[in-house]
């Protein structure tokens, strides 16, 4: 067991690869954070056991049974009108890999200049899991999109009982549009660790989808900050489900208002499992749009955590934002916590919310009942219809990937 | 259709019931036989809607006395979807929205469960479709339908149509139909009692609860029964409901404060 972050960082590989000057920069402040503790207010719910359960994982082999291996049997071909890349977090993600037209790679002092100002502008230095990514991650997939580019599924993979750290830097140039998404498994036992810093320009758009499948005993943290200049539209769907600990935290700041954001997230816990969701959304500037929906559904003994905080500062009057949590319990034994965290200063703005937690409704079962629909299936019906809202927001791409069926497996007598 | 020799459906006897502790049915007795089309009329609050979710086995209504038999066995005893799949079926007064679930798929799954206890093949999505598309005909609902969640963003008249539909697709044996001319406009009320009419057999009964006699110049009753306080307290031929039409219910209050069952 690794009591302290002292102990972990000692034994670690020296610092070393493209990212070296980072990980020496994590490392030093990991050395200062120390591990999490559950008298920080954004600690104090986790599973605290079970993250100083990741420090004892070695770091994801430098052996090519790459993320694709790793998972096989429920992966599909990549996709035929878009370009796929896999990151693993040790193989080179574009070996191989033709980049389409619009899309190029960052090049050194390109990369240094980018490297890291989308996390300072959204207040994610010396946050733990980002300061753990630096620590660790030998490279970064960092990529340029102008104009119109086609759908970029990035696959991330991690192998049993291994921690593979993974980076990603997009720079989505003045109008450009992007459709990504984000494919993670996980091999029980395996975790992630992942950083992702996506700058939108003005009037850029892009659809961003998170599907995260973990199982058994895989962990997964994730750190993904967004920058929106003016005129941006942004959409980011998660859905996650299967980590044994799991850590999402979206970190949007539109810098200069008039941006619009969508934020859909839907997490599936059972089991013993415990899944955090922390969403922070920053307006910097006026007139700027959130629309937000978190979803959860909570069965067995397990555990889901949902923190959404929405800043509204004197400078980003006239913004509309919304947010609502709903959240399923389908156990006595299972915990959800819901809280919405609304700081808003200036004073012509529209900030509605709220959150519900409840269970299986029974009109809306005895009503499936009554058309000889038995109760086992009825609630699954209810499951899916109730998981379908999200599942179905998910950018174009994700209709290659049995998502839906997979989040259900196991919740479905 | 009253032939005395029919088979007895349903056979309700002393049922009493109650929600959450408090008396609502207190001894309703009714005898369905196949071929008969039976109207149960009465005042708002009168019981009606619960008499149907009691037939139905809504959990949340428990029964404290009396039985019901359905074609000769214990009704009381199954669970709401072995009713159903036996040949039960209630129109819902207010039919529910379910979000998310395809009001296709629902048809589907629904009418499977029925067809599997008749010992029919099951039909998958392709077979369904145009099975579906068939019956469609018989309330004249329009296909676009079927593509939207269960009842959701419905309008009153169109959550009704489709209760008839699924009566159409699951071919019951007794049909509980709770106020389902209610909400209808006066084309759709002659479409919906059209399929209700086209679907009445000798071997199968209705139960039509309703208030107005509208309906019931569209599809003629055998029976007309009026409950009042949780029980029948009447019950006659069709020219009953054209008595109410006139009288309206001031003599049942009476005659329920004579038999002292006050409305509890
Ligand atoms: N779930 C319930 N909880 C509490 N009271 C109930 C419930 N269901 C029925 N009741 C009460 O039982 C009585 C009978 O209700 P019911 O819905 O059966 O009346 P109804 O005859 O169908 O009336 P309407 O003509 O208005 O539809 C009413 O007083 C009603 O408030
Ligand atoms: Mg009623």
């Amino acid at each position: 067991m690794v009591s302290t972050a002292t102990d972990w960082l000692t034994r670690l590989p020296a610092p070393a690869g493209a990212l070296e000057p980072i990980q020496r920069r994590g490392r030093e402040a990991l050395a200062q954070l120390g591990l999490p503790t559950r008298r920080q207010e954004d600690w104090r719910l986790t599973d605290l056991t079970r993250l100083q359960g990741l420090l004892t994982l070695p770091l994801a082999a430098l052996d090519p049974a790459s993320a694709e291996a790793a998972s096989a049997q429920n992966v599909p071909g990549p996709p035929e009108n878009g370009w796929r890349v896999v990151l693993d977090g040790h193989s080179d993600p574009l070996a191989g890999v033709t980049l389409p037209e619009g899309v190029s790679e960052l090049s050194g002092s390109e990369l240094e200049q980018a490297l890291g100002h989308t996390l300072a502008r959204c207040g994610s230095a010396h946050h733990w899991p980002v300061e753990f990514n630096h620590s660790l991650a030998s490279q970064v997939l960092a990529l340029r999109i102008r104009g119109s580019v086609p759908p970029l599924e990035v696959l991330v993979g991690a192998a049993e009982a291994s921690l593979s750290p993974t980076r990603i830097l997009l720079v989505v140039e003045e109008k450009a549009e992007l459709e990504i998404l984000e494919v993670f498994l996980a091999d029980s036992g395996a975790a992630h660790s992942h950083l992702l810093e996506m700058h939108l320009g003005q009037e850029a758009r892009v659809r961003h989808g998170v599907v995260a499948q973990g199982s058994g005993d895989s962990g997964l943290m994730a750190h993904l900050a967004v920058e929106q200049e003016p005129r941006s539209s942004y959409e980011l769907i998660t859905v996650s489900r299967g980590w044994a600990l799991g850590r999402l935290e979206p970190q949007i700041v539109q810098v200069d208002g008039q941006a619009s954001t969508v934020l859909k997230g839907l997490v599936l816990t059972a089991d013993e499992q415990q899944f955090a969701t922390h969403t922070t959304m920053r307006f910097e500037g006026e007139e700027g749009e959130l629309d937000q929906l978190q979803k959860a559904v909570a069965a067995g003994r397990s555990h889901s955590i949902f923190n959404g905080a929405v800043n509204v500062p004197r400078a980003a009057q006239r913004t509309n934002a919304a947010q609502l949590s709903r959240n399923l319990l389908l156990s006595d034994r299972a915990r959800i916590d819901t809280k919405p965290e609304l700081e808003i200063v200036a004073d012509d703005v529209r900030c509605a919310h709220g959150a519900t937690v409840t269970q299986l409704q029974e009109e809306e079962m005895f009503y499936l009942r009554s058309r000889g629909i038995s109760s086992a299936r009825a609630a699954a019906l209810l499951l899916r219809g109730y998981c379908q809202e999200v599942v179905d927001a998910l950018p174009p791409l994700a209709q290659r990937w049995p998502v839906i069926d997979h989040l259900l497996e196991g919740l479905e007598q | 259709m009253i032939r005395p020799d029919a088979e007895l459906l349903l056979d309700i006897n002393d049922l009493h019931a109650s929600v959450e502790a408090q008396p609502i049915l207190n001894g309703v007795n009714l005898q369905v036989r196949a071929g008969e089309i039976h109207a149960v009329m009465g005042r708002n609050g009168s019981g009606k809607s619960t008499l149907s979710k009691v037939l139905a086995g809504h959990p949340a209504y428990r029964v404290t006395g009396g039985s019901v038999r359905y074609r000769g066995s214990d009704l009381l005893e199954l669970e709401p979807e072995e009713r159903s799949r036996l040949g039960v079926f209630l129109g819902f007064q207010y039919p529910v929205e379910i979000p998310g679930v395809s009001n296709l798929e629902f048809l589907r799954v629904s009418s499977n469960a029925r067809r599997q206890q008749q010992g029919l093949e099951e039909l998958d999505t392709f077979d369904f479709d145009d099975h579906v598309r068939e019956r469609l005909s018989v309330v004249q609902m329009d296909p676009a339908f079927l593509e939207r969640s269960v009842n959701e963003g419905f309008s009153g008249g169109e959550k009704k149509r489709n209760e008839i539909l699924q009566m159409a697709l699951l071919n019951p044996v007794v049909s509980i139909l709770d106020e389902t001319d209610s909400g209808l406009d006066i084309d759709a009320l002659r479409i919906v009692a059209g399929g209700v009419n086209q679907l009445a057999t000798p071997e199968n009964a209705t139960l039509l609860i309703t208030h107005y006699q509208r309906l019931l110049d569209e599809i003629t009753p055998d029976y007309v029964h009026v409950m009042a306080a949780g029980r029948i307290l009447r019950t006659g031929g069709r020219e009953l409901a054209l008595e109410l039409e006139k009288t309206g219910y001031d003599w049942v209050d009476e005659e329920v404060a004579s038999t002292g069952q006050g409305v509890a």
